[in-house]
């Protein structure tokens, strides 16, 4: 047998929003049936009527109704306490109001750029995702650095277009190194401010040069990544284009220096053009077949800005080869497994040595940079070491911001005890934060011969191997 | 070259390697975008006209400014024919039609005098033969709720100046049972008959004096001052309503007493007014419909230039797609019940009104009416949140309409369809609910969002049409 209970509170209001929470909270009482705390609006009147309460007669929209359905009448002292609270609780700020709330962070690169106008964009999104982030930073007038691959190269060369109507720099796709103003992006080193810009389509070999021109003591002013692909035919140079224009207009940049593999012919001729129209003059370090190495590149910009040519620092000796014929270079970095492919020269083609990019395309969908996540180099290794077929194991470490706080911790390990000699090629400078000596005295505590120069270094594991070996380029 | 702040899209350890160089990182919480999307996602970001298309829709939407030039039956000014109705939302037939909208057809059959009994008009609307159904939308017009118009019922016209192009929209009833939330009881045909006898032709003369001493109501500009008084013009719109008693109140006096107009038909039709809520909305609907419609048809623009909903679906349209509707299945809103109604009663989401969501205002201006928030047991913070978020799925701001408490920024405005399948944020709509069964009326009040489906299929056509143009280009 159910009861009901209408209370007429003259003069207390509460909006209707509030009253139909607290009626929602009154229907969810012990005891209640069906509750309405409403002012008497006729409206309301009517619909409290409809749910069988009788209001009193001179009931006003200036009235507050409780009207309750109960269980039997013992629920009644329960349910009103229940409306008082469910009242006051409606009429009480909540904690952290009128403080404005906590802004969420931004959900994509445009609102991004809407809170911190004039940014430069970092995007390591995946690469089926970074064309339209990136295309949030042109769209604001920023320049964009695109770290992730597995970018399309339509939507590559649709990016560097609207980029180029807006005079705006796309460094990528695949860009892994910048450094701007001494800010260093991805994977950098921390090198001295200095005469030389960089435009690299190559992360790692500009990450050479850098490291190479630190030990000399020549300063970098700026780094301009422009992803491996920009000099190919159909991107057509178009970001490095206009980072020579960025280079060239800054008064800082005595010599500018470009590293990537050889341009596309056709877009060879067109950057020929443009460098001939700046002041400042520009070194090419292109690495190809009877081209110099980056080594040598970075000994004629020596040249160039009068500097002296140092040592190139080597430590620790790894013994020669016990066995095997095959020279494994397991890499991180994309231009320098390119590089000794080089150093080791055609004829290596056809001795089975083999070089691997880690960092290449094929390795990194689904997962992190080898430089981030070095699990899969690692494996590779522990096999190459197992291989009795294996001669000399050629590695890179590189170091900066960006990459491991500790990559020779891991690697060392990997190569202690090894009866193949193993080569390192460390790339990184005295002020990573990784720290270069102690990256360096580790590895040689594991056995492990180290180099500064990449050059240097294939050469070097070339020379280990056994006389019967074929040995290419390093005669 | 200075070292610039920076954004960072994507790994944090690359975000951390620039803060460790003590430089100012902005992170961007990136999330993958809807299922499916990531491939029309980038060919319409690179698609070359968008930029500038997107831009030109919204400048278009944001410069048009609103005033109310006239009051008429719709057989006048939208030539509606005997048997012809207007509803809310994208087209739909009979058969299709949910509980709401079928009723607010069948009152609607009574107040044209096709039929005396409503029930008949069932047969009526089931055969087809003389009667016929069509969106408000295609011809200039919005209804909330079912937003039935017939050939006697009389609407607000609202007029841009700049280019004399017009909207209208119906009067609204009030709240409880009404017509719009498929009520269809006698005292709805009287108070609809009230309206079209006395009410309209009131305001008629009250609106055609103001625009004839060349001072029309300014409708963009209530909506400016009403946002700063706590309205948010969707779900509330206390502060307008009263601002146009006030601009139209004393005209409205004169012109009755030179027209001979009984002081007690005066009274009651100040009192309807005043007493109404949501009276303004009808004039906040096509207001807003009049600035989206000068951002239609920009080849290349991704901006949503319609959101509505017939009860049964949920529709938009985008300015770079033409006419087309995407549709899906509309919602039901989350939200407080009036009286014994349940989630139970409720239809899915229906009315045009979200007109004004598609606009910047309602839902998106959430923060300057935080009382609505609390339909769904949120909070002020929550309101200020919700304002927010949804800046991440529009192209810009509002200069004209703003928020006091987000220190006077402009309500988030021009959805981008691309923005929204980014992030997956839906835009966030403030409704009321009518009951599922033809007459019920309204059952409560609440938030809902469109189906999330209908972006990315308004998106493929959008990537459609820029790989056709690309082909032809070359």
């Amino acid at each position: 047998m159910t009861t009901t209970h209408v209370e007429v509170r003259p003069g207390a209001y509460a909006d209707s929003v509030t009253l139909l929470r607290v009626s929602r909270t009154a229907q969810q009482l012990d005891g209640v049936v069906a509750a309405q705390v409403a002012m008497a609006t006729p409206l309301n009147v009517d619909v409290l009527t409809g749910m069988g309460f009788a209001v009193p007669a001179g009931t006003g929209a200036n009235d507050l109704v409780v009207a309750l359905r109960l269980t039997g009448d013992d629920a009644l002292p329960a349910a009103v306490a229940g409306v008082d609270r469910a009242l006051a609780e409606a009429n009480r700020p909540a904690p952290g109001g009128g403080e404005g709330g906590t802004v969420a962070p931004p959900r994509t690169t445009a609102t991004a750029l809407d809170r911190a106008p004039g940014s430069v964009v970092l995007v390591s999104v995946p690469g089926p995702h970074a064309t339209v982030e990136a295309m949030d930073a042109l769209d604001a007038g920023s320049d964009v650095m695109i770290f992730s691959d597995n970018v399309p190269v339509e939507q590559e060369v649709a990016l560097k277009r609207a980029a180029a109507e807006r005079s705006l720099l796309v460094m990528g796709p695949d860009c892994g190194t910048a450094v701007l103003g001494g800010l260093g992006l991805g994977f950098a080193n921390t090198v001295e401010l200095g005469p030389v810009g960089i435009v690299a389509a190559s992360g790692t070999g500009c990450q050479q040069v850098m490291a190479l021109l630190d030990h000399a003591g020549v300063g970098v002013h700026t780094a301009l990544g422009v992803g491996g692909r920009d000099l190919s035919a159909p991107v057509g140079g178009l970001a490095t284009r206009e980072a020579l224009r960025r280079l060239d207009a800054d008064p800082a940049v005595e010599l500018i220096v470009l590293v990537s593999k050889p341009p596309a012919a056709e877009v060879a001729e067109e950057i020929d053009g443009v460098v001939a129209s700046l002041a400042t003059p520009v070194e090419y370090a292109l690495l190809g077949p009877g081209r110099p190495d980056l080594t040598a590149a970075t000994e004629a910009v020596l040249a160039r800005l009068g500097r002296p040519v140092p040592d190139w620092p080597v430590h620790g000796a790894a013994r020669p080869a016990a066995g095997g014929h095959r020279l494994r270079g397991l890499f991180v970095g994309g231009t320098l497994a390119t590089e000794a492919a080089q150093v080791a020269g055609a004829e290596a083609a056809g001795s089975g040595h083999t070089f691997v990019d880690f960092g290449d395309d094929d390795w990194t969908r689904g997962r992190a940079h080898p430089m981030i996540d070095p699990t899969v180099r690692l494996e590779h290794l522990a096999a190459a070491l197992a291989d009795p077929e294996t001669a000399v194991v050629l590695l890179d470490l590189v170091l900066g911001h960006g990459a491991e706080p500790d990559p020779a911790a891991v690697l060392a390990p990997a190569i202690t005890g090894a009866r193949t000699p193993v080569v390192v090629s460390v790339v990184g400078t005295a002020a990573d934060p990784q720290g270069l000596t102690a990256q360096i005295d580790a590895l040689v505590a594991a056995g492990a011969e180290v180099h500064l120069s990449h050059a240097r270094a294939t050469r070097r594991a070339l020379a280990l191997l056994p006389a019967d070996a074929t040995i290419g380029a390093a005669r | 070259m200075t070292v610039p702040p920076l954004v960072s899209t994507g790994t944090d350890l690359l975000a951390d390697a620039a803060a460790d160089q003590a430089v100012p990182v902005t992170r961007v919480d990136w999330r993958p975008p809807m299922d499916g999307t990531a491939a029309d996602l980038a060919t319409v970001a690179t698609d070359p006209l968008r930029r500038a298309a997107n831009e030109r829709a919204l400048a278009a939407m944001l410069d048009v400014t609103a005033t109310l030039v006239d009051v008429a039956p719709a057989s006048e000014v939208l030539g509606l024919a005997p048997g012809e109705f207007l509803h809310a939302g994208p087209p739909i037939t009979w058969e299709r039609a949910s509980g709401p909208l079928r009723g607010a057809l069948m009152g609607g059959a009574v107040l044209e005098g096709l039929v005396t009994d409503p029930e008949d008009a069932v047969a009526l609307f089931a055969s087809g033969s003389a009667v016929s159904l069509e969106p408000c939308h295609h011809r200039g017009a919005v209804g909330p709720m079912a937003g039935v118009v017939t050939p006697g019922m009389w609407m607000f016209v609202i007029e841009d100046a700049a280019t004399g192009r017009r909207t209208c929209c119906s009067l609204n009833e009030g709240l409880g049972k009404v017509l719009r939330y498929g009520a269809y009881g006698p005292e709805v045909i009287e108070r609809l008959r009230w309206m079209g006898d006395v009410l309209g032709p009131l305001l008629r003369g009250a609106v055609r004096a103001r625009r004839d001493a060349g001072e029309p109501v300014d409708v963009t500009g209530v909506l400016t001052q009403m946002l700063q008084m706590g309205d948010e013009a969707h779900n509330r719109n206390r502060a307008g309503t009263l601002m146009l008693l006030r601009d139209l109140g004393p005209d409205l006096v004169a012109t009755a007493a030179a027209a001979g107009v009984p002081s007690s038909d005066v009274a009651a039709a100040l009192r309807f007014v005043g007493g109404n809520d949501h009276f303004f909305l009808n004039l906040a609907m096509p207001a807003c419909k009049l600035a989206l419609d000068a951002a239609r048809d920009v080849e290349g623009s991704t901006m949503v230039v319609a959101m509505a909903r017939n009860g049964t679906d949920f529709g938009i349209q985008v300015s770079g797609t033409g006419d087309e509707w995407f549709t899906g299945p509309a919602q039901l809103a989350d939200g407080l019940f009036l009286g014994d109604y349940g989630p139970d009663d409720a239809n899915p989401d229906i009315g045009d009104s979200a007109i004004t969501e598609t606009a910047g205002i309602g839902g998106f201006a959430m923060a300057t009416a935080p009382a609505i928030v609390r339909f769904v047991g949120g909070t002020v913070p929550d309101a200020l949140a919700t304002t927010r978020r949804m800046r991440e799925i529009t192209l810009g701001e509002s200069r004209r309409w703003t928020v006091p408490v987000l220190e006077f920024a402009g309500v988030p405005s021009g959805i981008d369809v691309t923005r929204v399948c980014r992030t997956g944020i839906l835009p966030q709509i403030n409704t009321g609910m009518a009951g599922r069964v033809a007459g019920v009326g309204q059952v409560g009040a609440g938030l809902v969002t469109p189906p999330a489906g209908i972006f990315p299929q308004a998106l493929a056509r959008l990537a459609e049409r820029t790989v056709l143009r690309r082909g032809a280009a070359a």
